[in-house]
């Protein structure tokens, strides 16, 4: 997070490093070929990145040439997906992916949120370190021992417990009630965004943690000796301070909710049907293509869940190019508020 | 962190490289993840015995067929028989190696394993979604004095493509008109209904966990999950259970001359105890062979299978060939599989 406030690279240090193979003075001149072969490597690792992207792009778009022809856009918003008739259509993978996606960062940010305020702010010292271990440990959890776990205790539990519950409640309210149709199975769209928001807690929280520390303690200390609660302190201060940093963290938990794989297959009934029902099992991109990619015979259909990936990709662009937009614009705001 | 992955590199590049070496004079290997099992534990068993190992790497029947047809394998291996033109586009030749069956599951409280019967057209309707409650009219006429309640029949299907649901698609369509015509047959279909479970692991899963599911695995993960089969009315119309002997009879009943590249599909054979969904996985190797040695090593692998490997394969719950069906795929073999000069490789 270089672009946080109060990072290094915003106090202008005056230490003399060769840049742009300017050797300072008194710098010996045997040095200066390492120095220049050093940049040159940086630079070789840095063009890296474009070029691994741009050849994941070229390959994705040359797999699915086939279905790009024959579908165009409509690919898009159909949701026929038979590979014995030969006819595919993204909708329903596209809907699953940003739905669940969606479930994940509404329970997941909130309670991140909680999570890097009591670490930052409230938790005694003796809690804070073990706490903080415990959380980037459940970071490093293979996402397979989430699917597992999600599907032989989640599940069971959800389907006695949570899904009667909420289709008894809020089942019964007319118009949101359709979100909560159908039979308790246990597994569907809703297991599967609240696996998914236990496992981008961890991503948020050490994001939302590690900036909140950057908030230099002259500034807090002033609001708090101004007379304000901690939360508002939290609210007025630290978040306006470190707003940078929290959206990147949501970004990064968003990105790993709409690439996720396994988990999301274990728990999220891989049907190609499109309900209105939080409960109904439906499917997302990433377990689509998990799960038929391997005995994808015919070129079509291999071509389509290429598009599928490439739509994914797609997705994860959009997604984080809006982010930097609505940085961009917080940032414009920033002078005409007093 | 960083010094665990650094560690972790490097113990995969030492592995790679032992795994390099050692591959040397292997026989190598892909396709289908069906029989995986056995050819594993074949291989062990060949290796143990003769020094030469077996790599199969089971990366689904799709796979099998791109690798053997770009020829990084030295044999692919398809739960689906490939199609006679196909075979002869790419210059495949096609044997049956291991059979198995395919069973429907169930989880309904009260009713143990083997007390509910099911045919074909039912077991369609139900797939298709007509069939909703387990008392429905149909159901219950069939099972007589077994008390089936009023209860929702969870469809479950595999999400993945697999050669099981090619076995139950297939059985399906050959007995149910309405399933040939809306759904049709292949490694992964369009389901009407019901929910994905991956792998036969997952399917037996979600039927444990589902009050009132149906599913289809295969006979091996039945057994070891425990979960109640159903018998299954065949084509003779009468029922039968899932065991060995139901497998073997559908074999032993099927026409393996008549078929062109031995594709054989096992499903809805005749005889009186022939289980309707049994299904052979299918081995692929080239015709055309430039490095004779090479192919001889894959058939040495399989001859000795076929002698030695049906003690494992009972284990393991698979049903090995029977033994007319194996001495014609070796003089498929022989009239077959040329070196460069046309000479008999086997």
């Amino acid at each position: 997070m270089s672009a946080v406030p109060g990072s290094p690279a915003d106090y202008d240090i005056a230490v003399a490093l060769p840049r742009n193979g300017v050797t300072p003075p008194g710098r010996a001149a045997r040095g200066r070929w390492k120095d220049q072969a050093f940049e040159w490597l940086t630079r070789l690792f840095a063009l890296l990145v474009f070029s691994i992207l741009g050849a994941i792009l070229l390959s994705l778009v040359a797999g699915s040439t086939l279905s790009l022809e024959k579908y165009g856009a409509a690919f898009l918003w159909h949701e026929d997906w038979d590979p014995v008739k030969e006819r595919f259509g993204a909708l329903v993978p596209i809907y699953g992916t940003l739905l669940t996606s969606f479930i994940a960062l509404a329970i997941g940010v909130p309670v991140s949120f909680g999570i890097a305020l009591f670490l930052t702010e409230l938790s005694p010292p003796w809690l804070k370190r073990p706490l903080g271990t415990a959380i980037e440990l459940l970071a490093a959890i293979p996402s397979i021992i989430y699917g597992m776990w999600g599907l032989f205790v989640f599940t069971p539990l959800f389907q006695a417990h949570l899904q009667p519950a909420l289709i008894g409640s809020l089942g019964r309210v007319p118009g949101l009630g359709r979100l909560f149709e159908g039979p308790p199975l246990g597994i569907g769209m809703l297991t599967a965004g609240l696996i998914l928001s236990i496992m981008v807690i961890p991503f948020i929280t050490a994001v939302m943690r590690d900036v909140f520390e950057l908030v230099p303690p002259m500034l807090k200390e002033s609001a708090y000796a101004l007379g304000g609660t901690t939360w508002e302190v939290v609210w007025r201060v630290v978040l306006p301070y470190t707003k940078v940093g929290v959206v990147g963290g949501i970004m990064l938990g968003l990105g790993r909710a709409l690439g996720e794989t396994m988990a999301v297959t274990f728990v999220i009934g891989n049907a190609h049907q499109l309900s209105a029902s939080l409960m109904a099992p439906g499917n997302s991109i990433a377990s689509a293509l998990a799960n038929e990619f391997t005995e994808a015979v015919g070129d079509l259909y291999f071509s389509s869940l290429i598009e599928l990936g490439l739509i994914l990709f797609a997705i994860t662009t959009v997604v984080l190019a809006a982010s930097k937009l609505l940085l961009s614009r917080l940032a414009r705001r920033e002078g005409t508020r007093t | 962190m960083l010094k665990v992955r650094g560690a972790r590199a490097l113990g995969l590049a030492a592995a790679a490289l032992f795994s390099a070496s050692a591959l040397a004079a292997d026989i190598t290997g892909a396709g289908a993840t069906f029989p995986y099992p056995i050819y594993a534990k074949w291989a062990d068993a060949y290796k143990k015995e003769t020094g030469v190992g077996m790599n199969y790497q089971s990366i689904g029947s799709g796979g099998g067929i791109k690798q053997i047809t770009a020829k990084t394998v030295q044999f692919g291996a398809s739960d689906m028989p490939m199609k006679p033109d196909e075979l002869e586009k790419y210059g495949l030749m096609q044997f049956p190696a291991i059979m198995g069956g395919v069973v429907p599951v169930y989880n309904v409280k009260g009713i143990a394993n083997g007390q509910v019967t099911l045919s074909g057209p039912l077991l369609a309707d139900i797939y298709l979604g007509k069939l909703k409650k387990w008392n429905d009219a149909p159901i219950a006429k069939l099972n007589p004095g077994v008390r089936l309640p009023d209860q929702a029949i969870s469809v479950v299907h595999r999400s993945d493509g697999s050669g099981t649901t090619f076995l139950f698609a297939n059985y399906l369509s050959k007995v149910s008109p309405e399933w040939n015509e809306s759904v049709g047959e292949g490694t992964s279909v369009k389901w009407p209904t019901g929910v994905g479970g991956k792998g036969n692991e997952g399917v037996a899963a979600y039927v444990g966990r589902i009050d009132g599911a149906i599913g289809y695995v295969e006979y091996a993960y039945a057994k070891q999950n425990k979960l109640a089969a159903a018998k299954m009315v065949n084509r003779e119309g009468t029922a039968v259970s899932p065991e060995d002997g139901a497998f073997k009879a559908a074999a032993a009943g099927a026409d393996w001359k008549g078929a062109s590249g031995m594709a054989v599909l096992l499903t809805n054979q005749p005889g009186k105890g022939a289980w309707p969904i049994t299904g052979a996985s299918f081995i692929l190797i080239h015709k055309s062979q430039p490095q004779p040695e090479v192919a001889r090593e894959v058939l040495k692998f399989f001859d000795w299978a076929f002698k030695n490997g049906d003690k494992m394969a009972s284990e393991l719950d698979y049903v090995p060939m029977p033994d007319a069906v194996v001495s014609m795929i070796q003089s498929a073999w022989k009239s077959e599989i040329k070196d460069a000069a046309g000479r008999p490789v086997y």
